[in-house]
């Protein structure tokens, strides 16, 4: 390899290093912090953009959301108060995993009610086929089956 | 008989799951659509400047008395351009509006407000958007409508024009006391 092209190649790198340093800018005082900081803005949605959540969008709103799990994080709040914070400026919108309530609830219990549903229908349909008692022969049948048997035999 | 009714409830029960969707495709349900968490709740407590002196100190408590629109605003927001016109009108109507200059410069604020009148009864200067982010604002404008004890009856989202205002928001208006 050339020089210039190793001086190009060195430049690149120093370009491409600044911009992975760009995005690291939020300091934290402790690693943990940092995963849960991660953890939650992967999981809040963001108000304004339908299916994306804050950490991967870069409007505004989204951006001050971040800045306030940041805050919360340092100021010892829990996931779960950082989350309930948003719900409750923002609604159940900013949450991707539903909470129990008896609107959703539905969302649990309707599969299993689904299959309930079936597993009767198809035992109540089995059971119906089941149980229709078969014809009695009469006698004169009894005889002419009993020829048939034989002279096939 | 009752067996093969039976054996057609699968069929009636996808037909009108069809049908749910047909209707929210055809009568445009917007998925981006979200309610105010805020609604029916009090307004919050906040501590911000006046727009134009900054010596002066706005909390909730300045705003109470009668019943208020509090409108979210900035510079750099067009449709606050388009919807501002018809605010004067509004106001001097006598239509009580409170304005919230919404992350905006205070100098930029002060100006559209000379330029384009102003139709505030209280400007309050929320420059990091910190009063909006207590009332869940995810843009501008956007419009809470607040009674004489505080409390948010609606929230608006996008400009208000006079065919909104006659159609849907003035009777939300006078409904509060």
């Amino acid at each position: 390899m050339r020089w210039s092209n190793r001086l190009i190649a060195a430049g690149l790198l120093l370009i491409s290093l600044f911009a992975v340093a760009e995005q690291e800018t939020l300091i934290f005082d402790n690693d943990t912090l940092r995963e849960r900081y991660l953890d939650l803005t992967q999981q809040l949605r963001c108000p304004k953009c339908e299916n994306q959540n804050i950490a991967g969008s870069n409007s505004p709103i989204a951006e001050d959301m971040r800045n306030k799990t940041y805050e919360l994080l340092h100021l010892g709040y829990s996931d779960d108060e950082v989350v309930s914070y948003m719900v409750d400026r923002y609604t159940e919108f900013v949450i991707y995993q539903p909470r129990l309530n008896w609107g959703t609830v539905w969302l649990w219990l309707g599969p299993v009610l689904a299959l309930l549903l079936g597993a009767l229908m198809v035992t109540w349909l089995a059971r119906r086929s089941g149980t229709e008692p078969p014809d009695e022969l009469s006698d004169d049948e009894r005889s002419r089956l009993q020829t048939l048997l034989d002279k096939d035999s | 008989m009752s067996k093969r009714l039976v054996l057609f409830m699968p069929l009636v029960a996808i037909a009108a799951m069809m049908a749910l969707f047909a209707f929210a495709l055809l009568t445009g349900v917007n998925p981006q659509e979200m309610d105010s968490a805020l609604e029916g709740r009090e307004m919050p407590a906040f501590r911000l400047t006046d727009v134009n002196d900054s010596q002066r100190t706005l909390t909730e408590e300045s705003l109470d008395g009668e019943p208020y629109l509090m409108n979210f605003w900035a510079t750099w927001c067009p449709s606050c351009k388009f919807e501002h016109p018809y605010l004067n009108s509004l106001a001097s109507e006598g239509v009580r509006i409170i304005g919230v200059n919404y992350k905006d410069d205070r100098e930029l604020a002060v100006t559209w407000l000379r330029d384009y009148a102003n139709p505030y009864d209280i400007d309050v200067f929320d420059p990091n958007g910190d009063l909006g982010f207590e009332l869940g604002v995810t843009g501008a404008p956007e419009t809470f409508f607040v009674d004489s004890s505080g409390i948010i009856r609606h929230r608006f989202q996008g400009p208000i024009d006079s065919a909104l205002w006659e159609n849907k928001l003035k009777a939300v208006y006078d409904a509060m006391e």
